[in-house]
């Protein structure tokens, strides 16, 4: 009897996932050499499965305020704010948050996935109720183990099931507070958000809307799913990361809401964890000047997400339902899902495998994500390597043959 | 009538293909190789069939068919 027997399946999954060359879970890169390009096994890869939506990770701003601020205040804070206090940077960020969602008030924590658990969880009290989609990420689902309150799952993307589950509560006391997300980072699909937010207004909810991967990507200033669906005014709390569209690590919450500040000392997740060191505060503010500053950055990657979409299901491959920059493509089962990552792997694309239970519907998916420093050439490669593993794999037919192209003499013969 | 145990068996059988019997004494997860995501989905299915609301902290107890139907039964008494 060992402590980890009980880890058994998930053991067997990884021997599995082992044979036969490199675990996609446990990928080791050897360099980093820009937001579209990194090293794999000494082989160059094109990355498209980094979630790093407007490619700021090497941006030269960034990077300088960064490097200025490590040299100026040291490498951390080595507390939390409640004890260690507030350093310029954070107050700072919060303000320049809260301005760029035209909020009152902006709170940051250390990860997204802690501003999640701390927000969720603080705010939904034992009376309280959350109603949250069926296919929130893991952070959500865990806030509300954290949380005291009653948690009903509604069907993925259904207002209408929403306002029938929060019916069925009739004239219990306590809050009513929905949770759902701007993209969803599995399928890549967006959230109805003007109709939850009628069923939140109709039900006298709050609402909630993560907007991690939709952050600096949807939206005519880059404020999210929340400004592309014109719902702003109805919603009371938008949770965001650092760690994707703003390129480096963190999370944050914005809200209009008298008395979000007293959260700073009932979230656990912000009062009990190191804030963020100067250096990441200073890198995060630089990128969201810069997102302020070009609003083409956002355009620059949904034409990408488009072009990525449109290629494959020309291709023939099953996706998911809407183009945006999160591509999923179905496999028919794991084992296939995992040759095809390798094989991609092979041919210099990197992208990421997903598995059930971290997918909806025991989905096994070929989850990419493209950013807006993506050439279109190298979003064709990426095309164009995908089909031929697909093709090999027998997924898809291989396109009718362009005469052009597969005979090129025939270019060369004289018109008769 | 159909008693809250055989429709939880019914829901259930609809939802598996693996052609495992289903009993009053079957381990949801264990016997059926069911994973959270599909034993959440599930009991989303029973919260339609019984029209009420079973919260996740509530099935997180739950190991067999009995258990959820003992927890069921709790559920509706208390909404009635």
């Amino acid at each position: 009897m060992s402590i980890f027997d009980k880890f058994a399946d998930i053991r067997n999954t990884l021997a599995e996932l082992s044979a036969n060359g490199q675990n996609p879970l446990e990928v080791r890169f050897d360099e980093i050499n820009s937001p579209v390009e990194g090293m794999v096994g000494g082989k160059r890869v094109l990355l498209f499965g980094t979630s790093n939506y407007l490619g700021l990770t090497f941006d030269a701003d960034c990077i300088e305020a960064g490097v200025h601020m490590l040299r100026e205040s040291g490498t951390g804070t080595t507390g939390s704010r409640i004890a260690n206090g507030t350093y310029t940077g954070h107050a700072s960020l919060e303000s320049q948050l809260a301005n760029f969602y035209g909020k009152r008030t902006a709170m940051v924590f250390s990860t997204g996935y802690q501003a999640n658990l701390g927000l969720i969880s603080a705010l939904a009290g034992r009376e309280d109720h959350l109603f949250i989609d069926a296919d929130s990420h893991a952070s959500i689902y865990d806030a509300c183990r954290l949380s005291s309150a009653e948690v009903i799952r509604f069907r993925h993307n259904d207002a209408d099931d929403l306002a029938r589950r929060i019916a069925r509560l009739k004239d219990k006391p306590g809050c009513r507070i929905i949770v759902t997300e701007g993209i969803y980072s599995m399928l890549g699909d967006t959230a109805p958000l003007r109709e939850i937010a009628a069923v939140k207004r109709e039900s006298g909810s709050y609402l909630i809307v993560d907007e991690a991967h939709s952050m600096g990507v949807l939206g005519a200033r880059g404020r999210g799913q929340c400004e592309a669906a014109g719902v702003e005014a109805d919603v009371d709390f938008v949770v965001g990361t650092f760690s994707k569209s703003l390129g480096a690590m963190g999370g944050f919450a914005v809200s209009d809401l008298e008395g979000f500040d007293l959260l700073r000392v009932a979230a656990r997740p912000y009062m009990f964890t190191a804030s963020l060191p100067p250096s990441i505060v200073a890198t995060v503010s630089a990128a969201l000047h810069r997102i302020q500053k070009d609003p083409s950055l956002g355009a620059r990657v949904r034409a990408n997400g488009l072009r990525l979409y449109r290629g494959l299901q020309k291709a023939g491959f099953l996706l998911g339902p809407q183009p945006n920059p999160v591509v999923a493509v179905k496999m028919p089962d794991r084992e296939c899902a995992v040759t095809f990552w390798k094989y991609l792997l092979a041919e210099g694309v990197y992208l990421n495998l997903a598995l059930p239970p971290a997918t909806p519907g025991s989905l096994a998916l070929l989850r990419s994500s493209v950013n807006a420093q993506h050439t279109d050439e190298q979003i064709d490669c990426a095309i164009a390597a995908i089909t031929r593993v697909g093709v090999r794999l027998g997924l898809i037919k291989p396109a009718a043959p362009d005469p052009r192209v597969n005979h090129p003499e025939k270019l060369a013969l004289p018109a008769e | 009538m159909e008693t809250v145990g055989s429709q939880i068996i019914e829901v259930l059988s609809s939802m598996i293909s693996s052609g495992v019997p289903v009993s009053d004494g079957t381990r949801i997860a264990r016997d059926l190789g069911l994973d959270s995501v599909a034993i959440m989905d599930f009991v989303m299915e029973l919260e339609e069939r019984f029209d009420i609301l079973i919260p996740l902290d509530q099935i997180a107890d739950v190991e067999t068919i009995h258990d959820l139907t003992k927890a069921i039964e709790a559920i509706m008494k208390d909404a009635a």
